[in-house]
């Protein structure tokens, strides 16, 4: 099989990632495996919406809706004793794609604005519902104080073992949604995407395949959330805040949407950018002060130089081997 | 009943208080060449919408190949056989040549629920698709963006993507318009092989293309058709020539 200049690039950058904890662990330094932890799971819940949003044309301003819901069925599951990772983790996939069935349902009909409040509306919902759960900690929140127990087959208390285990389901994200974006299906997505009045007129009802995807995209999510929470060891109805959402459409967007590796591209750019402006100690303290402006400002330079996102600076072009 | 292909019947559709189709009663014959003339703002397109789907008529009647299809959604009138071109050119621009025609078959082979095999790949799908490339004179083309080819070569290929649906009616919504005198002629030398193999619709202002093409004309104006016959009757018709043809008959 041939692969394209960028497919190379996205395997070395995985090989790279794959080479981060020996090398941290020589150097005495575990915070960067923590860092990078942290952005392979938003690249993940990135590569999720990436699937609705950039192939398939659906502006979801709600996604961190299945962050919440895959972190709080891990939680509450644990809240009650069970620490069985196998069936946190089916409870947040199965309770993922039913809310986005039920989201999708309805704002899959839509297009355009309609559509982004309707995902954005049903978001906040659940975010209210989050702070309303007083057994659950409220807007406070609750720890998870057993992280998800996989019948002794990887302890996620390893910090390594952890983070090997986000970084084989990224890879196996990267390559699922490859794969749909070029099946029948994600054609019938993508040119539902570019023309609809054509995909009606000959012959395909884009709404069936655009709810599918969503759910598909939903259910994806809902595995980083359940990472996600094992992660911070904690959870919070925050996990759902729009500003959330915005975030990831801000990665999407910036890493270069429809493309393979932009997702991995824009939340690493934008959660390093953020580690490093926010915390390196090395820079004066004026900018450090103010880190949240310089950062707006760099983002803002990448996207006028880098109009269709960082992917698009990679060598080659966007195609399907 | 079985003569006609198509059928309306008193056909209406309002835009405010604008009458854009007034009972509008429209045959076409399997197998027959049938243009539709008007001037600007007849009503051409709304009526041709109606037929295809896009548009819900107020009132009246759609049959097609003998079954009510008056409020059936474009994409099962697809399926049952009505394909159509757009009066602007309607493609996937970022998509290859041959993946705008292989998407029209791909519509018309069962559900697109197939989640793991790279559609490209699939000989089903493309090999059929490049036939009807070869057909529209587009083979060569095949690996071109469809952004970048030709305007005419667009047009050819939304013939294309029509044909690779197999239909059994071509809805033409001026196929010729905004075309060079050279690929004006090329798209009626096009439309010519495919006349009697296809029954069409053909709305179209270019007089040259009508009178080549067309078995029976009938003329819209005011979203009312005022005379249909043969190209012959209708250059003859002095009603006609009054309203729409002009100093051009
Ligand atoms: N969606 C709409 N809403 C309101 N008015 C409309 C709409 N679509 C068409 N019209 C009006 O209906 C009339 C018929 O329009 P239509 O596009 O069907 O004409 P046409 O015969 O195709 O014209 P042309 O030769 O310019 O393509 C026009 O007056 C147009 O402005
Ligand atoms: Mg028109």
């Amino acid at each position: 099989m041939a692969f394209s200049p960028r497919t190379w690039i996205l395997l070395a950058l995985l090989l790279l990632l794959a080479a981060v904890p020996p090398v941290a662990d020589y150097f005495g330094q575990p915070f960067y495996l923590d860092l990078l932890r942290r952005v392979m799971i938003f690249a993940i819940a990135a590569v999720s919406l990436n699937l609705i949003l950039g192939y398939g044309g659906m502006v979801s301003f709600g996604h961190a809706a299945y962050l919440g819901i895959g972190a709080y069925a891990v939680g509450i599951l644990a809240h009650y004793g069970i620490n069985n990772g196998w069936l946190q983790w089916s409870l947040a996939i199965v309770a993922s794609a039913l809310v986005a069935a039920a989201i999708g349902s309805i704002s899959a009909r839509t297009s355009g604005i309609y559509f982004i409040m309707i995902t954005l509306a049903f978001t906040q919902m659940l975010y209210y519902l989050g702070i309303s759960l007083e057994e659950y900690g409220g807007d406070d929140g609750m720890q998870l104080k057993v992280r998800s127990q996989f019948s002794g087959l990887i302890d996620l208390n390893d910090a390594s073992a952890f983070y090997y285990l986000v970084l084989a389901i990224l890879a196996a994200f990267l390559y699922l949604s490859r794969r749909l974006v070029n099946s029948r299906f994600g054609l019938v997505l993508q040119a539902a995407r570019s023309n609809e009045a054509r995909t009606r007129a000959i012959g395909f009802s884009p709404y069936p395949y655009r709810l599918a995807a969503f759910i598909i995209s939903g259910a994806m999510c809902g595995v980083a959330g359940a990472l996600l929470v094992n992660h911070t060891a904690y959870l919070t109805p925050e996990f759902m805040n729009w500003t959330r959402s915005g975030e990831l459409m801000f990665m999407v967007i910036l890493g270069g949407i429809a493309t393979t590796s932009g997702p991995l591209l824009g939340a690493a750019a934008l959660l390093l950018l953020e580690d490093v402006l926010q915390g390196w100690s090395v820079l004066p303290k004026w900018l450090h002060e103010h880190w949240q402006l310089y950062l707006g400002v760099i983002l803002v330079l990448v996207v006028l130089f880098a109009r269709r996102g960082l992917a698009s600076l990679l060598p080659g072009n966007e195609h399907h081997d | 009943m079985t003569d006609f292909l198509l059928k309306t019947s008193h056909l209406s559709k309002t835009f405010g208080s604008l009458l854009a189709t007034d009972r509008v009663n429209f045959e076409v014959r399997e197998g027959e060449t049938h243009a539709v003339i008007g001037p600007n703002g007849a009503g051409k397109t709304t009526f041709i919408k109606q037929i295809s789907g896009e548009l819900r008529p107020d009132a009246g009647t759609i049959h097609f190949a003998g079954e009510d299809i008056t409020t059936l959604p474009a994409p099962r009138r697809s399926r049952k056989g009505l394909a159509r071109s757009f009066q602007i050119t309607s493609i996937y621009r970022d998509f290859s040549a041959l993946d705008n025609v292989a998407l029209a078959v791909q519509a018309h082979a069962g559900h697109s629920f197939r989640f793991w095999r790279p559609a490209r790949e699939d000989l089903s799908l493309t090999r059929p698709a490049r036939q009807v490339l070869e057909k529209v004179d587009l083979e060569k083309r095949a690996d071109i963006l469809a952004a970048n080819l030709a305007h005419g070569e667009q047009r050819q290929l939304e013939i294309a993507m029509a044909l690779a649906t197999q239909p059994r009616l071509l809805l033409l919504d001026e196929p010729v318009a905004g075309m060079g005198t050279e690929e004006s002629q090329r798209m009626i030398e096009l439309l010519a092989t495919l006349k009697g193999e296809k029954t069409m619709v053909l709305v179209e202002h270019d007089m040259d293309a009508v009178f080549t093409l067309a078995d029976r004309i009938s003329v819209l104006v005011y979203g009312r058709i005022i005379a249909t016959g043969t190209p012959a009757q209708i250059r003859a018709n002095p009603q006609v020539r009054a309203a729409y043809l002009g100093e051009d008959a």
